[in-house]
């Protein structure tokens, strides 16, 4: 069980959390415009990387703020937690 | 009763002057305290404990330990029985009653047996290949396999005990109480760190205990004993005795299994758990979980009277059990050498010890022959002899590859025999931390590689044997954890031991038979799986430990193959021509040794299992005799039987009230949520599917909610109570994840909007008054509100006093009648219903449950997200594109437009009435336009809502049909499972006022 550092509590069990699946998916202006494709792969599509994933999590038995995290899924490590409309941080940002 | 004729005069852990009485397989045995079930076995002069999986060989007792594959016992009867157990690991108490897991009739006389005479028909894969094929006879032959498989029997009755949980943190954990362990402890709790030390055996010490060391010049048990004492007296130091740590996780979350009372049986005091279960958050953890004597492999390895050399140590040093006569050991590494001195002391006839090794010359080897005890270099046991017990070995010398034997055997008689391939340490917990193992060449095992997380291993765990290191690592972990946690480094001085040079080992994986063959020569002794299994499996083309493993069952007992992996994994390496370390290790998973699901579960069972939510009118519920349903976590009474009236009739009661007096329904479940802000509107706007730009204050609006892929999620009403302010409900299964849905959105997507969201549900009680009667009843309640539908027209709320208590009253329907909902401060709930139930009486109020509820919104067609909707469906599906605004965005909006949103052929929403007026489809029920005499047929639909509705004196159902809206007045079929059908005629998806007169009243 992950001990994930909510950005308002601190360190905290994995079991207060909820998670939010893949960060940095803003909702498109105008979906009326856009090919069924490109919306499809707005609602359906996600990263599923060996590595380094960026991330939303909601502390929903806590201060229910959501966030974001930088997660590296083989080995688990969090690489580190940030707010809500932040860019990642470190050598990952910029990959959205 | 029988004597213990192998137990040793003095000496030993045991207490010669506490007997104990016991039954094993129904006879009766003495014991003392101190004992193992399976040391008391030994006492008596039993072996023979079970029968294996496969073949039902006979098996003895093979190690003293967590490791044992054969000595597995069903503990008591009854409720309070535990299958599974090992009992090496079983503490002895008085009347303890245990039988053999996996022997029928007898673990004597056994028919299955003849399965080892049929041996040849088993071979790897045998379950894969014999039994899955042709599939649909599979739950035949589980059957049979099962009952002469066997293993242990879970009880079948409720678990009388209690298990409790501790959640703690710590500055180190420290796993494993032996020589390593306790010097890592001690080092850390001196220099001032909050310490907890587990280990599974009733006293610490591990090996010290059974092997006659000596540690700072004292007996290492005394050692042990002191180094316990000094910890209880630290302060910060917690000693978990009979606890296993059997789960390391993520961020150095660990899991142990406290056994606090079971060694106690009968007698155990009330006020205790059974067991407890420890959730450790460690900032640093000392592993320190020794080694597991690995076996050899030759043919007849498995009969009993074969025992890990280590073992037969413990028993003679520890339980003063002589495991036999005249034993000979087989060994390839020094560490049996002890073994065989000590067995000698307490009067064990040593008739020789084959030594794979050419040129064995370590301390112990040349103790040995000082003692006049014959070493045979180069030579090994090939061969087994006896029946249900050990009569004697075959023992001749090996090739210089270990491929071949370089000469004739010879025989000597032994009912003891004693294996030694050197050790593997004990690297699951490492392994479950996610750490990386390395091979060791030099040690023929894996040990602990690169450390993932804040870990360390030491002593025997890491390849370190001698007790001189394990003293030396144990000590520097401990320090260097507490250092890491911030404390000091001020930690004592190092436990010494002497030093003692050790021989190299030598590895080989299979010693050959006299035929070559290798189908007697047992690598897990559990399941059964020998060298040929695995040589087949090889030649059958599986290249993957990981394969192998499922296919031979290797390793997949409930031992978890602790001394089969490694062995396994070097007679595959071999087979294959290919290194150990290409071919790889398995990965060990927790738990570490067996957990009953009573310690999982510990207080969440029964009442506890889940909160149980009640509205502020339950007790009159239940004091009236409602028979309740749960909704979520929500007791909702379901109908009001009265006095010989069954559920059925009770609901006919109830609807008809409604329809033609008046009906009172509990609906403070519903989810409340207020919603403030300048920008609430706005967020209606997104969430709904329909416009909420017009809706005035004082008035309601039925909207749907959808996810972005389109499907509807959930529905309900919301008002508008200010300005800035509304109140929207939500089914009552779904009020959580419609509040988090809402946040969801406002902080990630709308982080500027002004607008707060706060669950209410449990502030209001809310009961809802419908039917031709309501508007009079309400009329005697309240003071000054003109209810008459032009001044509080439906769909519309207002605030009065209702009873004399302030109140929201919402004039909105859920069952087609008049209705009004009342929303009351929840403490005021049970005065407000009395003083209507009291007003009603005149009018025949009828209190009705969520059944009658349901029908009576089924009557008019109204949807119950959950069984119209099922996370597929649109608001097009159910004809309810009335509710959807063509000119807005809204979540969900554009998946409205895909191609398979829009596609032809969707299921939609229709009536069915069937042609039997008193036959109820069952809910669920699959639709199919023509009967055939059996499936498949081609199925159209599904049964999502069906009743009885007494109001139209016939049954009612909804259904999902393909293009339903373009069959109306198709007959249709719902096939049962006895093979019969129900003919139905599809309609329009309302059965009742489809006009909507009633509910303006
Ligand atoms: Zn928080």
């Amino acid at each position: 069980m992950f001990l994930i550092q909510c950005p308002w509590c601190g360190p905290r069990d994995e079991t207060e959390f909820g998670y939010g699946g893949e960060a940095h998916i803003a909702r498109p202006a105008g979906p009326e415009t856009l090919s069924d494709a490109d919306w499809a792969d707005y609602v359906f599509m996600r990263k599923n990387p060996k590595g380094v994933h960026l991330e939303r999590w909601v502390h929903r038995h806590g201060c229910r703020r959501w966030f974001n995290m930088a997660r590296d899924t083989y080995t688990h490590q969090v690489l580190g937690v940030y707010q809500m409309g932040e860019p990642p941080p470190g050598p990952e940002g910029g990959d959205g | 009763m029988t004597r213990q004729q192998f137990r040793l005069a003095e000496g030993g852990r045991i207490d010669r002057d506490r007997p104990l009485s016991f039954r094993f397989n129904g006879r009766a045995y003495q014991g003392y305290a101190g004992d193992t079930l399976a040391s008391a076995l030994l006492a008596n002069g039993v072996h023979l404990v079970g029968r294996s999986f496969k073949y039902h060989r006979p098996r003895g007792i093979f190690s003293a330990g967590a490791e044992e594959p054969n000595a597995i016992i069903q503990l008591e009867t009854g409720t309070r029985s535990q299958p599974d157990l090992r009992a090496t690991q079983v503490e002895l108490y008085e009347g303890l009653r245990a039988k053999s897991v996996n022997c029928w009739p007898s673990v004597r006389f056994d028919l299955a047996a003849i399965n080892s005479r049929l041996a040849p028909l088993f071979p790897a894969g045998f379950y894969y290949k014999t039994f899955m094929w042709p599939g649909r006879a599979w739950h035949l032959y589980e059957a049979v396999i099962r009952r002469m498989a066997g293993l242990g029997v879970a009880p079948t009755g409720p678990d009388p005990d209690r298990y409790e949980k501790t959640h703690i943190h710590a500055d180190v954990l420290v796993a494993g109480g032996g020589p390593a362990g306790l010097a890592a402890a001690l080092a850390a709790a001196r220099a001032g760190a909050r310490v907890i030390l587990a280990d599974e055996q009733s006293a610490f010490g591990g090996q010290l205990l059974g092997n006659g060391e000596s540690v700072d010049g004292k007996p290492g048990a005394e050692w042990a004993a002191a180094a316990a004492a000094e910890l209880v007296d630290l302060p910060d130091a917690t000693l978990l005795p009979r606890t296993t740590v059997i789960g390391y996780f993520d961020d150095n979350y660990l899991t142990l299994c406290e056994r606090v009372t079971d060694h106690l049986g009968p007698a155990a005091p009330p006020e205790l758990p059974r067991q407890r279960l420890w959730k450790v958050r460690a900032r640093h953890v000392v592993l320190a979980t020794g080694a597991h004597e690995r076996p050899l492999v030759f043919q007849g390895n498995d009969r009993p009277g074969v025992m890990l050399a280590s073992a037969a140590q413990s028993y003679v040093n520890r339980y003063a059990v002589r495991p036999g006569r005249r034993a000979v050991l087989c060994a390839n590494n020094d560490s049996a050498y002890r073994a065989a001195l000590d067995l000698q002391e307490a009067g064990v006839e040593i008739a020789a010890i084959a030594d794979l090794r050419p040129a064995p010359d370590g301390a112990g080897v040349e103790a040995a022959r000082a003692q006049g005890i014959e070493v045979l270099p180069g030579q090994a046991v090939v061969a087994t002899q006896g029946g249900r017990h050990l009569t004697g070995v075959e023992i001749a010398p090996l090739s210089e590859d270990g491929n071949a034997l370089a000469g004739p055997s010879s025989t000597e008689k032994c009912d003891l025999l004693c294996v030694s391939g050197a050790w593997n340490p004990a690297v699951h917990l490492f392994s479950q931390s996610r750490g990386k193992l390395r091979y060791d060449e030099g040690l023929a095992c894996f040990v602990p590689g690169r450390s993932v997380q804040a870990e360390r291993s030491a002593g025997a765990c890491n390849g370190r044997f001698a007790l001189a290191d394990c003293l030396a690592e144990g000590h520097a972990a401990g320090t260097a954890a507490a250092a890491a946690a911030g404390h000091g480094d001020d930690s004592g001085p190092v436990p010494k031991a002497e030093a003692e040079p050790v021989g190299a080992i030598r590895a080989v994986p299979c010693v050959p038979s006299r035929s070559g063959r290798a189908n007697k020569h047992f690598l897990d002794l559990q399941n059964d799986v020998t060298a040929a299994d695995v040589a087949l499996a090889a030649r059958e083309g599986y290249r993957s430990v990981e394969h192998t493993k499922r296919y031979t069952t290797l390793g997949m007992g409930t031992d978890q193959g602790k001394t089969s992996n490694v062995t396994g994994l070097s007679v595959l390496a071999a087979a294959l021509g290919r290194p150990v370390p290409e071919v790889g290790t398995t990965t060990f998973r927790p738990p570490y040794t067996p957990v009953t699901f009573g310690t999982i579960a510990g207080r969440d069972v029964g009442d506890l299992a889940d909160p149980a939510r009640m509205t502020p009118m339950h007790h009159w519920h239940v004091q009236v005799g409602a028979v309740f349903e749960d909704v979520g976590q929500w007791k909702r009474p379901y109908c009001y039987p009265r006095q010989g009236e069954s559920k059925r009739e009770a609901v006919d009661r109830e609807c008809l009230a409604v329809r033609n007096a008046v009906g009172i329904l509990d609906a403070s479940t519903l989810g409340k949520i207020d919603i403030q802000g300048p920008d609430a509107r706005k967020l209606l706007n997104m969430v709904y599917t329909n416009a909420w730009n017009k809706l005035e204050v004082g008035r309601c609006r039925y909207g749907l909610m959808l996810g972005e892929d389109g499907m509807i999620f959930d529905d309900g009403v919301t008002s508008r109570l200010a300005e800035d302010r509304y109140l929207m409900t939500t089914t009552t299964g779904n009020a959580a994840r419609v509040l988090e849905w809402l946040e969801e959105w406002l902080q990630t997507e709308w982080p500027d909007w002004r607008v707060y969201c706060t669950s209410v549900t449990e502030q209001f009680a809310t009961m809802t008054i419908c039917g031709p009667k309501a508007r009079d009843l309400l009329a005697e309640l309240v003071d000054g509100l003109d209810l008459d539908p032009a001044a509080f027209p439906f769909m519309s709320w207002r605030a009065a006093a209702v009873a004399g208590v302030p109140a929201r009253i919402f004039k909105i329907s859920f069952t087609g009648e008049n209705s009004y909902e009342i929303n009351v401060p929840a403490n005021y709930g049970m005065a407000v219903w009395s003083a209507i139930m009291n007003a009603g009486e005149k009018y025949g109020i009828t209190p009705f449950g969520t059944e009658a509820m349901h029908v009576l919104r089924a009557e008019k067609g109204f949807i119950m997200v959950g069984q119209e909707t099922d996370g597929t469906i649109t608001p097009h599906d159910l004809g309810m594109d009335w509710a959807v605004s063509k000119t807005k965005d809204f979540l969900g909006k554009r998946s409205l437009a895909r191609a398979d949103t829009t596609r032809a052929g969707r299921k939609q929403l229709v009536g069915l009435l069937t042609e039997a007026a008193d036959a109820v489809l069952p809910e669920g029920g699959q639709i199919v336009s023509e009967l055939a005499r059996k499936p498949p047929m081609d199925m159209i639909g599904h049964v999502t809502s069906s009743y009885y509705s007494a109001a139209l004196g016939r049954s009612i159902a909804l259904a999902l049909i393909k293009g339903g809206r373009d069959r109306g007045g198709e007959t249709v079929h719902v096939p049962l499972l006895d093979g019969s059908s129900i003919a139905a005629t599809v309609t329009e998806p309302r059965f009742y006022d489809s006009e909507g007169e009633r509910l303006r009243g």
